[in-house]
This record gives C-alpha cells, structure tokens and sequence, in this order.
C-alpha cells in the first residue's frame, strides 16, 4: 500500500518534472530576448554574464522607435495582415456557402483544388509574381501583399468556412427566404451571426499567418518605408563592428506581443479550428 | 439579376428543369468565382508561367536577350550541381528536422492529452512558439546561440562542459544545429498539436478493453494507441515535410546559406536566381523541379494513406 502509494507519487513528480522542462524550453528564449532589449549597448558588448541584466534600460525601445521609425513597418504589417483576412473573409464566406447550399455536388472537387493549392510551393510564386507586379507597378504596393498573402489565407479559411456551415440546420435560412429575404440577406443577417465563432477562429488565423510571412514582403517590398515588420527586423541593428542584439530583441519583442496576445485570447478555438481542418483532409 | 432571369422566361414552362439548373450555376459561379480566379491567379498562374519561362533564356539584367533556349536552363540545373548539392542538403534537413520533431510532437500529445493541473496554461505555452513569425524564432535562436551575447555557450561554460567557445555560425554541422534547433522549436507544436486531436478521437472503450484482456501501458500504446493515430500521422507529416523540404526564412535569417553555400537550400537557391541573379528561366526551371517534387511527395503520402485506410 505505501509502496504504491510513493510510486505514485514519483510518478506525478517525475510528470511535473518532465511538463516543468517542456514549457521551459518554449518560453525561455521569450526571457532572452526580453532581457537582452533591455541591455545597455555597453553590457551588450561585454557578452553574457549572467541570467539577468545588470542594469535594465528601455534604451533599445527608443532607439527602435525614434531612429529605426519602428511603428511605420508595424503600420504596413498590420494593414496588409487586416486587408488579406478582410479578402479571405468575404471570398472564403461566399465560397463555403456555394458549396453547401448551392452546389453541394462541386464540394469535393472545390475543397481538393484549395487543398492543393495550399500545398504549393510558394518560392515558385515569387518569380512570376515578382513579374507580374513588376509590370503592373505593384511592387513597394501594399496590394501585392494583400493578394499574394491569400494563398496563406483563403484555402485555411474556406476548410474551415465549410465545415461551420455545413454544421448549420438548413431550416433557419429556410425561413428567412419564406419571409422574402434575399440569398445575400439570409447569408448576412442568418448565417454570419451562428457562424460567427468559425469565422472569428477563421480571421485570427489568417492575420497571424499574413503578419507571419517573410519571403513576399522580401521579395516584393524594396523601399524601406514599405517594409513589414519581420522585413524590418532583419534589417535592425547592422552595424559593421557589432551586432546590437538588445535592439533587435527589442524589435522582436514588439513583433511577437500581438501574435501572444491573439493565442492567449483565442488559444482553445485556434487549436480546435487547426485540427478540424487537418483531419479532415 | 435580369441576365439570371432571361433564359428561364424564354424557355418558360416547357424546360422548366433546365432553366432552373441553369440559374443555379450562374448563381454558384458568383460565389464560387472569387476565391477560385484568386488562387488560380497567384498559384495556378506561377506555375504555368514558370514552365514558359524555363524554356527561355530571360534575365532582367540583360535586357534585349530573350529568347527561346529549349531544355539548356535544365542541363545547366542537372551539370551545374547548382541544383543536385542543394538538394542533398535539403533533403538531409527534412528527413532529420521532421523525424526529430515527430518524436518530441508525439512525446508532447501523450503529455497534453493528459489532464492535469495547469494543462491550459501548457498548451498555450506551446502554442506560441508555433505561432510567432519565422523570422522572430529565427532571430530568437541566433541570439541564444551568438557566441557573445547568446545564452547557449554561456550556458556550457557555467556547467563546465565542452563547447563553451563555439563560434556555431562558423561551421557547417554546428550551423545546422541551430537551424534544425530553431526550425524544431517553432514547428513540433504543430505537429503536437494535430497528434493531440488524433489522440482526443480515440474512444476510452479501446483502452479499457485492452486493459481487461491484460496489457501494459507499452503493449496499449502499440496496439490501440498507434493505429488508430495513424491518420493524424499521415496528415501531420504530410504538412511537415513539405514545409520542411521548403525551408527558406529560417536559412535566410540565420545563416544566409553559410559558411560558403554550406546551408543553401533548394528554396534559397531558387530565391537567389530570381531576386539576386534576376534569371527568371533558370529560376523557372528551379521552381518547376520544385513543384514536381512537391507534388511526388504528396502524393506518395496519398497513397499511404489511401492503403491505410
């Protein structure tokens, strides 16, 4: 009895050990960083001492904002993150709704062709696009990254679009259109709303993965004031004698607070929304 | 409205069926048109547009030299080594980046799926690795492993272990470390993620049942746990490998491909062809191998999973 009683208990201590490391290793590089933007340039220079900084400043904050103009790369993240989900919104709504109302029989065939596209690879845009935009003179264009970035979007937002409605009883529109309501109407003020938790999961993705990309904003954004946040970053802090670390941590900082703040608000329905979409591929 | 309309009155009462259909697709074609011109423009068109190319030789920088090459943007491809090195690399990186994150997604599902005090907390602790940029768990490793400000080889010296002086960007293995590190750090949630939902589905039935006919907790994880995961499986390596084989911001952020091309990847040398060379054919030729092979490791999954179940 008391010896199972302490294996017991060895058991749960050796699981709070392991949970103890798992979460460790995914947050304490978040401490780093956040430290290091708060080194003086001097500590910086001397290397690493110790686990924590011997004196704190909020130099590298204002040094970000003030002379890297900082908030400008954060503005044209956020505007182009909004505009894609804004676009993959309303395209991913009309979609879904086409496919489980109007053509129930093009869904699979639809459904695959998203599918395949989300798993092209997107390297293999760049060039044509570069191209196209090039002509068009799109490039340094907030556009260019709104449409491109839906390859990111739109496939994530659809799946998931579907499997919402497909989900909603066909009487409650059925109603709607007895009392003389158009389709647009029925799919505005009916549907949106029970749909709402799927198409609020379906937007948070979609920001996050459109504030995520590097490769696009790259290659189609040259002119610095054009810049997106993680553009902006690895063009933080060159200089040719040192790599100032605090101000580039600084810069990640900023960068990951929203993406925290999103997962913290909308954690259960991103992991629910994720693998409803993986697993019914 | 009135375009819908018209057919319907002409044809009136005597193909009523007909009419009917007709409207109904007109009607699908609006809703569905959007998001299918969308994706056809900026993935279906690139590819085409990438296959043409690859047949000329087409260089920004050379205006006036256009012209059709036939096949010599892929004999450069094949004699190069331009494309065979980097694909040795990248497919080194894959199978060791997806393997390694397997194991410790699937260690950190069995975890998760476990209740226990604090699980929510966990699971968006996990979470956020996966959802910050690349480019920021690019930049976060890079600094945990600077030889001056970092916090790795610090780290070694204050336990006194070897390392503690390693300059890790100067040498070819020691630079993939941090990048297969960095890459496994912001990917395994994923996969966790999705195992977890594999793990939530299988019915407590299946277990109690093998318990009473007397197998262990290992024998259990074999036989009830593995195959009924085995979809989740599939559709987490499926996702992984392909992001994996097309690995690109982590390699630009933390080595630009260094030391020498030691870490260029297929994705970055094709990156190079179009923005640095401005040689859109050879680039072209570069992203349709790409794509092809995309697609044969796709499909193999498929059919793995088509077998399965």
């Amino acid at each position: 009895m008391r010896i199972s009683a302490w294996r017991r208990l060895l058991g749960e201590g050796s699981f709070s050990l392991v949970v103890m490391v798992v979460v460790s290793i995914a947050v304490f590089p978040f401490y780093w960083i956040l430290t290091t933007s708060l080194k003086t340039d001097h500590e910086l220079s001397l290397g690493t001492h110790g686990l924590w900084p011997a004196a704190w400043t909020l130099q590298s904050y204002v040094t970000l904002l003030a002379q890297y103009n900082f908030l400008i790369p954060l503005a044209n993240s956020a505007l182009v993150a909004a505009g894609t989900t804004l676009v993959s919104l309303v395209a991913g709504l009309l979609t879904a709704y086409g496919l489980v109302r109007v053509v129930p029989r093009a869904r699979v065939a639809v459904l695959g062709f998203i599918l395949a596209t989300a798993f092209f690879p997107v390297i293999a845009m760049v060039g044509p696009l570069f191209f196209v935009y090039r002509d068009l003179q799109l490039l340094n264009n907030y556009l260019a990254l709104i449409v491109t970035y839906l390859i990111y979007a739109l496939p994530i937002t659809v799946w998931m679009l579907v499997s919402i409605l497909g989900q909603i009883p066909k009487d409650m529109e059925e109603a709607g259109m007895v009392d003389g309501a158009t389709t647009f109407q029925v799919l505005w003020r009916i549907l949106l709303p029970l749909a709402l938790p799927g198409v609020f999961t379906a937007a948070i993705l979609s920001f996050i993965l459109s504030w995520n990309d590097f490769i696009f904003a790259l290659s189609f954004m040259t002119d610095p004031a054009r810049y997106t946040a993680p553009l902006a970053i690895v063009n933080l802090g060159q200089s040719q004698y040192q790599v100032f670390y605090n101000i580039i941590d600084a810069g990640v900082v900023i960068t990951t607070i929203p993406i925290v703040v999103l997962v913290l608000i909308a954690q259960r329905r991103i992991i629910a929304g994720l693998s409803a979409g993986s697993l019914k591929g | 409205m009135g375009a819908a309309a018209s057919p319907e009155a002409e044809l009136g009462p005597v193909r009523p069926a007909a009419g009917r259909a007709f409207r109904r697709w007109t009607m699908a074609g609006a809703f569905l048109a959007p998001t299918i011109v969308l994706l056809v423009a900026i993935a279906g068109f690139p590819l085409a547009y990438n296959l043409y190319n690859s047949f000329l030789h087409l260089v920004l920088t050379e205006p006036g030299t256009e012209r059709f090459v036939g096949l010599a943007n892929y004999r450069q491809l094949v004699a190069s080594g331009d494309f065979l090195q980097p694909f040795i690399r990248t497919s080194f990186f894959t199978l060791v980046s997806v393997a390694l994150e397997f194991v410790a997604g699937l260690g950190l599902a069995l975890i998760m799926h476990r209740r226990f005090w604090g699980r929510g907390l966990v699971r968006a602790a996990v979470l956020v690795p996966w959802a910050v940029p690349t480019v920021v768990s690019g930049m976060l490793w890079k600094n945990m492993f600077d030889p001056g400000s970092g916090f790795v080889d610090w780290g070694l010296g204050a336990l006194h272990l070897p390392g503690a002086t390693t300059a890790w960007l100067n040498g070819v293995w020691t630079s993939w470390t941090v990048i297969l590190v960095a890459d496994a750090w912001k990917n395994t949630p994923f996969l966790a993620l999705i195992l977890l939902a594999g793990l939530q589905v299988i019915p407590d039935d299946l277990y109690e049942q093998a318990r009473i006919d007397g197998a262990g907790v290992l024998r259990r994880f074999r036989h009830v746990t593995l195959p009924m995961l085995k979809p989740a499986v599939l559709v987490a390596l499926i996702f992984r490998t392909l992001s994996a084989f097309l690995i690109f911001d982590v390699i630009y952020v933390i080595t630009g491909g260094g030391p020498g091309s030691a870490t260029e990847t297929l994705s970055y040398v094709n990156w190079r062809a179009f923005l640095v060379e401005t040689n859109f054919g050879y680039g072209g030729a570069i992203s349709v191998a790409l794509t092809l092979i995309a697609l044969l490791i796709a499909l193999v999954y498929m059919r793995v999973l088509r077998l399965e179940t």
